[in-house]
């Protein structure tokens, strides 16, 4: 059993993008304050901290969860996986962010890697996802630049593509 | 256009955003030793602030300082504001508060948990006072104060006449009014605040990074609140900001706060604003109900017009305040050929989060009530709603066309567009598909928008607020300046600056095609810097992104710079080619004789040669390669001694029609088909005009359907979380059938017109007019939530059995 | 907003949680999804000495068919249970409410049994457990009891749990041929209901419908198979309704008014 009294702090150890890591939290600390400012990996971003726009989502052992509704402590021992970790050691876009960029699925990117991670998770269970299974999927985020078309057609092509 | 302008060029900006390497402002590097910071806030839209005991919660550990309105009564000015009155305001409440979510005190401590927990320590007591939330009690004698000392909450009152509206309305044949209120919301970027300050005791100097978007006519105003000359405050933007939508001006109190709060720990303080705090406090735009009538002809042309704006700006007005109402006026007339104009303006405060810079600013106010007048002058007489608004609409041969308030069109052909729409748009099967839809008793209904949009904004026109006699007193005011600079380095590289904050609207890839284009070069080989330094950048009060200045203002900067270096480099390699300057022309990379094009040189080597070699220049040239072009257009010009005024530059059109559905079993609006289009001029890349017409179309549905602060009597704020106020996703927003006309601005070398607000115009009005017809109702209030529809039914019913 | 201080305990068995729920009582909150109750801690507004994470407990993440009852542990996600190949044949029912809770992001760490704690008057778990006639499962160091879904859901989200037992498992009664039907509102795609609907029939005479959203938890009924509308409206006079920010009393009874009928006729349809 793991037991950490609210005055304490824990060394949570993980695996972020592959590689293991690990700093200190308090019990309460969020997954996302941790991931951002304990590991220095500030792709995941915070928009809400109650569970609702999605921008924070990341995949703990390959499946999409809030990152803000997940304390550090829970995702010890875990695979997690951030936005950082899509694209090729050399920059190259994985063939979901080329489409990203395809479709003019962005404008200022805030909300963005929380969706390319849900995706990440999503096109992996359902390689050929339907628009409507999409649209349902993307639903679990709010965006409030684009109208949410390119972000559609973009998954679209990622899905056509096989991504 | 040539080259890559006018293309949809993919965005440069994509890369880096999408591989999490995006340099938000949360991102971005922090001293060490960095305190946190968090806002203590008002539970009670209107009390006195009796008594504030600290003292608890400074005993807890890794507390360095809760600070009150007193501390920032004693360490800074009041802002000062757009109208003069005896209204005073900090950054935190002093002596009373006046809305829930008031900044009421400041706790910094060494981490934000640790802020959170000491907040609930520190006792504030309040004597709640009576409060109002609605503008038009608010203006009523029995109407408790916000600010005894001004003894009104009604604190602007200004009236507009323009040509003989008292003779067109006797001389109608009819008079056809309506009331129509427009609501409160947000467009709630998805980024929140964030202010980093430091304070440099030895020099009393402020060096702060927020993502504050402008427009840095605040800057002053945050310097004169710190006591502090303006070099003194130095505001470092960073690199990416997560959207802003106009909210983003509002952190400018916050960040006087926050320097405050570095100026009395002597640490670096950070405060990351979070969404609840957002929702109820960060700003919004106002709400405004509007009186309007029209002095018609029986075929529904339009003699005279009428307004009577009354806009509620909630508890203070902060500079630029009230510029929704003002920002339109020339325009006010919208699309229509109307000579006799009245206007009132009134600005109400009330007990609510003080309202400021949203996107569409002032346009979907005004349009809503104009356009759902045109329906209902349609409607009265009878006639075709479209008959109404084509018998209306300004002739294309009027252009550049003069409007009674003064603001001047510079082109358009509106009905060659609305015929490309109706045409290209399918009108025709969209009114089948409502009578078949009616015959089998479905409620379908119809409706148009015809919308004016404004870009670039005269800084003149928030004077209109004064009399003639007051502005001549304080001098004029006019003008809009765009700067940007073009540099070349040694090596040949390409760099531009400009005077424009990043929020997600492309700058960087727009500006790289423009300056591309004039050098013949690729818009990846332009390098585009961004992040906004006062200390170190051009800038002047009208630098930032708002009014969509970008592309009526900053790219027109951009194109001069770039014109400006062509020309030098011309000079330069026509010495170095032996030929005329006439004859150079630059493209792929080499600049060559246009006659023989094989006399040529690489672009990097021809400016070295500029850096290197000065003495080998052509006689006049300065060496080393830095263009800065700075733009002022001589059409802004000050608000006339009638009070006509040319409140922007240029001037877009949009004509919408939609096809909605009330479902009578769930009582949800069901938008069916909707077609906009847009005549923007030149457009520089449509791929991200297409972008921004999509992200206005879903703000202007959200305004329609889903988003309302809403407050109950006690002024109780009614949507503190996401999980109450509706942001759209995805499955509510329906897909949008986008036209294009082309009329380019005279007015600018670029042709192109600002584009970025016109759906938040366009959308609510048209989606309203169509519920009007759909239900056969008068008053449509936005939003069109299910539970109004359900009223509207009900009442509909009601009638139907008495 | 960030939570307050609280002592985290993760324990590997139900032996261990229960015995946690002794010692702490009122006091501790169990985490399992996380997906309703973090955000409460975040904002503040439930308080949690400590929080017991159950979400390890491997004994409690499995799907158990007993033939007449489908038992679900409460480790067990919604979309494991979605995922579940027998859940459209054993659950009809279930398999039409859960594409409407939350979105597929929450689904993947919120679990049934959470929601079923949780008992949001509106939520479509609670209702299809109590349509259903299903069975809570809880363990305490005193020992365990079964509770019907009508005496576990007390009102608006409180229910019979005493702060010293553990839910460890719900019950769902497989309904052999039944023909279900299952429709909320809601105002965007994934919110929590304003009024939910369901219906189960057995034949094409006899049919069980349930509304949630309608009072403090889900109501349930026998309703005429023909001219269910009269029965209907009657019902929806006697539950009121409630005002909230998005609906007014009048119209959730009018909803339901609407609505009910359209899921009584769809479960007639597909009943065998």
């Amino acid at each position: 059993m793991r037991g950490v009294k609210a005055s304490e702090r824990v060394r949570v150890a993980l695996t972020l993008n592959g590689r293991k890591l690990a700093a200190e939290a308090e019990p309460r600390t969020l997954l996302c304050d941790f991931i951002r400012h304990a590991l220095g990996a500030t792709g995941t971003h915070v928009g809400c901290e109650h569970g609702v726009c999605g921008a924070c989502t990341v995949l703990i052992d390959g499946v999409a969860t809030r990152s803000c509704l997940t304390f550090a402590v829970q995702a010890e021992g875990r695979e997690v996986k951030t936005v950082e970790s899509l694209a090729a050691p050399d920059g190259a876009l994985s063939p979901l962010q080329q489409a990203f960029r395809d479709n003019h699925a962005l404008q200022c990117g805030f909300c963005t890697p929380g969706i390319l991670m849900s995706f990440t998770d999503y096109l992996s269970r359902n390689p050929h996802a339907s628009e409507a299974e999409i649209r349902d999927v993307l639903s679990g985020h709010l965006c409030r630049c684009t109208g949410y078309a390119g972000i559609v057609a973009a998954i679209k092509q990622a899905a056509r593509g096989g991504s | 256009m040539t080259g890559q302008l006018g293309k949809p060029v993919l965005r440069k900006e994509d890369p880096a955003l999408l591989s999490g390497r995006g340099r938000y402002a949360d991102d971005l590097p922090i001293p060490v030793g960095t305190l946190h910071a968090h806002v203590i806030r008002s539970p009670h839209a209107h009390a006195e602030i009796v008594r504030i005991d600290a003292a608890p919660a400074l005993a807890q550990d890794g507390v360095w300082a809760v600070i009150s309105g007193e501390d920032v009564r004693k360490l800074s000015d009041p802002f000062l504001a757009a109208v003069k009155t005896p209204v005073q305001q900090w950054t935190l409440a002093v002596e009373r508060v006046r809305y829930v979510g008031e900044p009421v005190a400041l706790v910094v401590a060494e981490s934000r948990y640790l802020a959170e927990d000491a907040a609930e320590r520190v006792t504030v007591e309040y004597q709640p006072l009576e409060a109002v939330l609605d503008p038009v009690q608010a203006c009523g004698n029995a109407a408790p104060l916000l600010h005894p000392q001004a003894r009104t909450n009604e604190i602007s009152v200004r009236d507009f006449r323009y040509g003989d509206p008292d003779g067109a309305f006797a001389r109608a044949d009819g008079r056809i009014a309506m009331t129509v209120p427009f609501p409160r919301l947000s467009f709630t970027p998805i980024e929140c605040y964030v202010v980093v300050a430091q304070h440099n005791a030895a020099e009393n100097s402020y060096d702060v990074l927020a993502n504050f978007q402008g427009p840095f006519s605040m800057h002053p105003v945050m310097a004169r609140a710190l006591r502090v000359p303006g070099p003194k405050l130095r505001l470092r933007i960073p690199p990416d900001s997560g959207g802003s939508f106009g909210i983003k001006l509002s952190i400018f109190p916050y960040i006087v706060l926050i320097a405050l709060a570095a100026r009395i720990t002597g640490r670096p303080v950070k405060w990351t604003e979070d969404r609840i705090e957002h929702l109820v406090a960060a700003s919004s735009g106002p709400n405004r109900v509007t009186g309007i009538a029209a002095a018609v002809r029986n075929d529904g042309r339009i003699l005279g017009l009428k307004l009577d704006q009354l806009e509620d700006y909630g508890a203070f007005l902060r500079a630029p305040m009230p510029g929704p109402l003002y920002r339109m006026h020339g325009a006010v007339t919208g699309a229509y050929d109307i000579a006799n104009v009245e206007v009132k303006n009134r600005v109400v405060l009330t007990n609510k989060m003080p309202a400021s810079l949203i996107r569409g600013f002032g346009g979907p106010q005004l349009y809503l009530a104009l356009e759902r007048l045109m329906h209902r002058i349609a409607v009265e007489l009878k006639l075709d709603p479209l008959e109404v608004i084509r018998r209306n609409l300004i002739p294309a041969q009027k252009f550049p066309y003069r409007t009674a308030a003064g603001a001047l069109y510079d082109s358009g052909d509106y009905a060659r567009a609305v015929d490309i729409a109706v045409g290209d748009g399918r009108l025709a099967d969209l009114k089948k598909r409502r009578d078949a839809a009616r015959a089998q008793g479905r409620h379908y209904g119809i409706g148009f928008a015809a919308v004016v949009e404004p870009a670039m904004s005269n800084m003149g026109y928030l004077s209109t607020l004064m009399t003639a006699q007051a502005r001549e007193k304080a001098g004029p005011k006019n003008g809009a300046v765009s700067m940007a600079r073009v540099t070349i380095d040694p090596l040949g590289a390409v760099t531009v600056t400009a005077d424009v904050t990043v929020q997600g609207q492309s700058h960087e890839t727009v500006l790289a095609q423009i300056v591309a284009k004039e050098l013949g070069l690729s818009p990846d080989e332009i390098e585009v810097v961004l992040e906004l330094d006062t200390a170190k950048d051009q800038w002047s009060i009208a630098a930032g992104t708002y009014s969509s200045r970008f592309a009526s203002g900053t790219a027109v900067a951009a194109h001069m710079a770039a014109v400006a270096m062509l020309d030098k480099l011309k000079a330069i390699a026509a010495k170095q080619l032996n030929v005329l300057p006439d004859d150079v022309e630059l493209a792929a990379g080499k600049i060559r004789s246009r006659s023989n094009p094989d006399n040529a040189l690489p672009f990097g080597r021809v400016a070295a040669t500029s850096h290197w070699s000065s003495v080998v220049l052509p006689e006049g040239a300065a060496p080393a390669l830095s263009e800065t072009a700075v733009w002022t257009p001589p059409e802004l010009e000050p608000p006339s001694s009638d009070d006509r005024i040319n409140t922007s530059l240029t001037y877009g059109f949009i004509f919408d029609m939609c096809g909605v559905e009330i479902d009578p079993v769930t009582y949800q609006v069901r938008v069916d088909r909707y077609v906009s289009m847009h005549d923007a001029g030149r457009i520089m890349n449509p791929m991200i005009a297409e972008g921004q017409i999509r992200g206005a179309f879903a703000q202007g549905v959200a305004a329609a359907l889903y988003e309302e602060f809403t407050y109950n009597e006690d002024g109780a704020f009614l949507n503190g979380t996401f999980a109450d106020y509706l942001v759209p996703t995805v499955s509510e927003i329906p897909d949008v059938e986008i036209l294009h006309y082309h009329s380019p601005s005279p007015f600018t070398p670029l042709g192109a017109k600002g584009l970025a607000e016109g759906n938040c115009m366009s959308t609510p009005a048209c989606i309203a007019n169509a519920i009007a017809e759909a239900l056969g109702v008068t008053a449509v209030e936005l939003p069109a939530t299910p539970r109004r529809i359900h009223a509207l039914l009900q009442a509909r019913q009601a009638k139907a059995r008495a | 907003m960030k939570p307050r201080p609280f002592d985290y305990l993760r324990p590997d068995t139900v032996e261990e949680a229960v015995a946690l729920l002794a010692e702490y009582g009122e006091e501790a909150r169990v985490l399992a999804g996380g997906q309703s109750l973090v955000p409460m801690l975040n904002l503040r507004i439930v308080e949690a000495e400590a929080l017991i994470d159950i979400s390890r407990i491997t004994a409690l993440d499995v799907i158990r068919d007993h033939g007449q009852t489908i038992e679900i542990g409460a480790a067990v996600t919604q979309n494991k249970l979605m995922a579940w190949p027998q859940l459209q044949q054993k659950l009809p029912l279930v398999a039409a409410a859960l594409p409407h809770v939350g979105h597929f992001q929450t689904r993947n760490k919120g679990t049934v049994c959470g929601s079923i704690a949780h008992a949001d008057p509106s939520s479509e778990l609670p209702l299809t457990l109590a349509l259903l006639g299903g069975e809570i499962v809880l363990k305490s160091k005193r020992g365990e009891r079964v509770l019907t879904a009508k005496e576990f859901h007390k009102d608006m989200l409180t229910t019979a749990r005493a702060g010293d037992e553990l839910i460890v498992a719900v019950r769902f009664p497989v309904a052999n041929g039944a023909g279900v039907a299952f429709r909320e509102v809601a105002r965007r795609h994934g919110d929590f209901a304003i009024v939910a609907v369901a219906a189960i029939a057995e034949n094409k005479n006899a049919v069980r419908l349930g509304v949630g959203g309608m009072a403090g938890k889900p109501a349930v009924r026998k309703v005429p198979a023909s001219d269910s509308a009269a029965a209907i409206a009657a019902w929806a006079d006697e539950l009121e309704g409630y005002e909230d920010l998005h609906a007014s009393a009048a119209m959730r009874r009018d909803l339901f008014r609407n609505l009910a009928p359209l899921v009584v006729g769809e479960a007639i349809r597909c009943a065998a």
